[in-house]
């Protein structure tokens, strides 16, 4: 077992973790951040995507010792939920009906807010081309592609 | 009940935002792997590496000794406990049947069937200790692909005799719907044109994103089970009629659940050993499959060899079709496994009026993963085959593809019409959707393109495909499934709870997965009982609280289930408005009921619904006829499916010298009747358009000769990205083609998209170089395939997926990244 410290969503935690255990599991298991899933087991799908200090990372590919001493946002820690906050891609999509079953989404708007941080101001092809590592089988990526470009457009009002 | 249609704000057709997005947005979800209970165990599964095998002996020792491990059991443990996993529609009455345990003791029949459970404190020490699980195996030969199967010389279940399980026949000549077709035949091929094809509908997966997982619970009262599935009610039925567990206590609940597309039409084996593993053990257990598991285990769909006969004469009017199919159910009988096929009986016809049909359906057993309901069911292979034939016997007779298909449609005067499969259609305008269709499109200008660039001898030609599809949705008249030896019903049930503060609590027995069902339930309810949009609360997908339904499938949620909705809100009109006279002291003849509100007909006086319900619930007040309650329920059976159809338009360029294909434009116009909430009806057609284009252009999943699984994970199973896909031009009628058989005029749109695409999108790229010779690609139209039909060295591009990993997975080869090890 190895000691780390990290920063979630806000809040300082520490755990003692096995040296395998991947992020999304210690966020899931450990944490009880079941917001952050697991779609797949070779990395493609993207539904476990977070933010390792500001970057968009899937968290599958990331051991938990990996994290330690680092700051991890996640789906639940991305806006003020509890006081009714939204985050202007959440909200994006759920103006573009850019979801369906959901369980892609929060590995979606995590990229996508990545995506935007990168490049405020993308084309639909950037936008395509950057959602790729992100697998949604419900909308066809159509009103995907849309709440990106919405979000990017309300952030230039 | 028209009295709220005035409303100046009706909900119905407003595009409201969904509901359910909130929670699903900031990742407050309760999928069923969120599911944490005290004391709960978790399982790993250990499954057979070989496609068919004897099983010799299974040594638990090691993993029993691994830490944690509370129970490693494998099939001679459990007796009839256990259960066994059902098959709801046996096709025919001599159909053969392969006993399908969850957990055999003695006999793997596909790569991938669960030999052994490990139970253990945590997952990751269940899956480390299933490693060390030693089954010893004596490998049997393996019948894989369909016509092998026909052969008999390997047999899946050599117990059965045969590899053949059913046949199952439709004749126009027999049932009186119409002529003999082999006498059409004849004339055709003697003075007429006559289009012999043989079609493939490759093996698909439908890769729901949200891995099956499995919680039960046995300590309470009733033993309850969270599953991952769309079918909560017939799963507590399948449980208690094969577990000797009462129905009674059984709970059953969908919690939120990742989509399902048909792969979570099934009652499993996971499920069936997560029930007994839980009874045994006195313990919550989970069960939460890998994706590679998912891929490897879950039902896969489609698996087709289509042999087609179209009959016209010179002029292009079709006189007879005969079909012909060869499916592979896998190595078991899924729970609709072989009805599947069936489905495409009444739909090879599609919008067409042909004089004569015939249709024939093998179903083979082969030792591969069990296929059953993917997107359409049946529907889509059916739709897939007609339209391209349709193209092929325009290019025959040398016309537009659209104009040969309008000789042979149904005329929107002449509604309803009854097929020559035996179905009525009630409603339909073809001529309508296709002028609105092509004008979106462009047709004209592409068509001048697609002439240009061939008269130049572009590299890149232009290929225009059509789709003009109908499908028969809202599963299902009961009477017809019985017809068809289905073991269940088809109808649906609702009911409506006006609570004391006067919110309004609806309970549906259908079970969303990514619908939307709350948002569009919702406005239904707010239009006809006239109470605000919020104030409606919809409850599905637990059986101790929606105690009826038969669930979400064959787009059936709306025009079904909604239709019982309806009833049931008119109930409570019915009853609101005896107590509402009763309050007001007027006769009921003399009330009105508006926005929520009854009034005395030339008064002021009134009284709204919620104070009718705050009254009812007080009881202190009410007529002595009727009970206190303004509570009502309806079980509604349809009278008859209903007929979506729609023109879909596709636009593909096609390198000649690559082989490359890109989707340059995709419109289409779907006529689904009375549209509920637009926003919704849009997300279902691109979703559904993406599946139907992904089966014509990437998705296939291949076993090898030994019948393991090569396209086992999504690093080999090819699920389209955003960067393959594009922007869809979705366009409805003004006027659209109400549903007669339910009040609110609405039918099904779920599948239309997978229906509807994967023809267009095959036919266009075929369009753009039929020029060459070519009259035909194999799906999924991969540029090698485009490529090697252009080259004429395989003739129609039908070239068979060669049954290899991609090089990486290869033993012994050497990482494959450029630079690597450097």
């Amino acid at each position: 077992m190895t000691k780390i410290e990290l920063t979630v969503d806000g809040a300082a935690v520490s755990d003692d973790v096995e040296p395998r255990m991947l992020l999304v599991q210690y966020l899931r298991e450990k944490l009880g951040k079941t917001g952050t899933v697991i779609g797949c087991d070779t990395s493609n799908c993207g539904a476990c995507t977070v933010h390792l200090d500001g970057t968009s990372v899937k968290s599958c590919n990331v051991l938990a010792v990996q994290a330690n001493g680092r700051t991890v946002t996640t789906i639940e820690g991305l806006a003020d939920t509890a006081e009714g906050e939204l985050h202007p891609v959440q909200e994006s999509f759920r103006e573009c009906h850019g979801l369906q079953c959901g369980f892609c989404t929060p590995g979606m708007i995590m990229q996508a807010v990545d995506l935007l941080g990168e490049n405020p101001d993308p084309t639909e092809e950037e936008v395509r081309l950057g959602m790729e590592g992100n697998l949604c089988r419900c909308t066809g990526y159509h009103n995907i592609v849309k709440s990106v470009l919405h979000a990017a457009e309300g952030a230039k009002a | 009940m028209t009295a709220t249609q005035d409303r100046p704000a009706a909900e119905i057709g407003k595009d409201r935002r969904r509901k359910e997005d909130q929670r699903l947005i900031t990742g407050r979800t309760r999928w069923t792997d969120n599911i944490t209970l005290p004391g709960m165990l978790h399982m790993a599964m250990v499954r057979s590496p070989f496609a068919h095998a004897s099983i010799t002996s299974v040594d638990t020792e090691a993993a029993k000794a691994s830490p944690n491990v509370v129970a490693v059991l494998s099939g001679k443990d459990f007796g009839a406990e256990l259960g066994v996993c059902i098959n709801a529609w046996p096709i025919t009455p001599d159909q053969k049947t392969p006993t399908h345990s969850p957990m055999p003791a003695d006999r793997v029949a596909f790569a991938g069937e669960i030999v052994a459970v490990v139970v253990a404190r945590s997952a990751a020490e269940a899956r480390d200790a299933a490693e060390l699980v030693d089954v010893e195996y004596d490998e049997l030969p393996a019948v894989i692909g369909i016509k092998k199967a026909l052969e008999d010389q390997v047999l899946a279940h050599p117990d059965l005799g045969t590899n053949k399980s059913a046949l199952w026949v439709f004749d126009s000549a027999e049932a009186g719907t119409g002529s003999e077709v082999d006498a059409a035949i004849e004339t055709a091929r003697a003075d007429g044109i006559l289009i012999e094809r043989e079609y493939r509908q490759q093996r698909l997966i439908p890769a729901f994103m949200e891995p099956r997982s499995v919680v039960v619970d046995p300590t309470g009262e009733q033993i309850t089970m969270w599953s991952a599935t769309q079918i909560p009610h017939i799963l507590r039925f399948a449980l208690a009629a094969t577990t000797g567990v009462p129905e009674s206590k059984i709970r059953v609940i969908a919690p939120d659940v990742g989509g399902g597309f048909g792969g979570k039409l099934q009652t499993t084996p996971e499920e069936w050993i997560a029930w007994a593993v839980a009874r045994r053990l006195s313990k919550p257990v989970k069960y939460t499959e890998t994706r590679s598991e998912s891929l490897m285990a879950a039902h896969h769909g489609r698996d087709q060899v289509q042999t087609l006969t179209l009959a016209a004469d010179k002029d292009g009017k079709v006189t007879g079709l005969k079909v012909h199919l060869d499916a592979d159910l896998g190595a078991y009988i899924a729970v609709v496994g072989g009805g599947v096929p069936v489905l495409g009986a009444f739909m090879f016809n599609a919008i067409y009026k042909f004089p004569s049909y015939r249709f024939e359906c093998q179903t083979v057993l082969t030792n591969t993963t069990f296929t059953d309901a993917y997107r359409g069911a049946g529907r889509p292979e059916a739709t897939y085959a007609i339209e391209r034939l349709m193209d092929e016997l325009a290019a025959e007779v040398g016309v537009d593809p659209l104009e040969i298909r309008e000789r042979n449609w149904i005329k929107h005067e002449e509604f309803p019409f009854t097929t020559i499969a035996g179905l009525e259609y009630d409603t339909g305008n073809y001529e309508a959707a296709t002028r609105l269709a092509k004008e979106s499109f462009g047709y004209d200008a592409l068509r001048a393109e697609q002439k240009e660039r061939r008269d130049r001898g572009d590299r890149v030609q232009l290929g225009i495909g059509v789709s003009t599809f109908t499908e028969m949705c809202g599963l299902a008249p009961s009477r017809v499934l019985g017809s068809l030896d289905y073991g269940a019903g088809g109808w649906e049930h609702a009911s409506v709870r006006m609570l004391a503060t006067g919110k309004v609590e609806i309970v549906t027995g259908a079970s969303a997965h990514g619908q939307g069902h709350e948002t569009a339930f919702s406005q239904i309810v707010a239009d006809r009982l006239g109470v605000p949009f919020e104030d409606v609360e919809v409850l599905h997908g637990d059986t101790q609280i929606a105690h009826k339904g038969l669930d979400t499938y064959g787009s059936r949620s709306l025009v079904v289930g909604g239709e019982a909705l309806v009833r049931a809100v008119d109930k409570v009109i019915d009853k609101a408005k005896h107590l509402a006279a009763h309050l007001l002291e007027a006769s009921e003849d003399d009330l009105e009921y508006n926005d929520g509100r009854f009034t005395v007909a030339g008064t002021d006086q009134g009284i709204a619904i919620q104070e009718l319900s705050t009254a009812a619930f007080a009881a202190h007040n009410y007529p002595e006829d009727m009970e206190p309650s303004l509570d009502a329920e309806a079980t509604y059976d349809p009278v008859n499916f209903n007929y979506p159809h729609g023109t879909h338009l596709c636009a593909m360029e096609v390198d000649t010298e690559t082989g490359a294909v890109k989707m340059r434009k995709y419109t289409c116009c779907d006529d689904i009747g009375v549209i509920i909430n637009p926003l919704i009806v849009a997300g279902q057609v691109h979703g559904g358009l993406v599946q139907g284009i992904a089966q014509a252009l990437w998705e296939e999943a291949v076993h090898d000769e030994a019948g393991t699984l090569v396209s086992g994970s999504f690093v080999d199973y090819l699920l389209p990205t955003s960067a393959d896909t594009i922007s869809f031009d979705v366009v409805h009628t003004d006027d659209p083609s109400v549903c007669t058989t339910n009040t609110l005029g609405t039918k099904g749109v779920g599948e239309a998209g997978t229906i509807a695409s994967t023809p267009a999108v095959v036919n266009a790229v075929v369009d753009a170089i039929r020029h060459l010779g070519i009259n035909d690609i194999q799906m999924p139209c991969t540029p090698e395939r485009v490529w090697r039909a252009i080259q004429g060295s395989k003739a129609g591009g039908a070239t068979e997926t060669p049954p290899d990993a991609m090089p990486h997975f290869k033993d012994g080869a050497l990482n494959q990244d450029e630079g690597a090890g450097q």
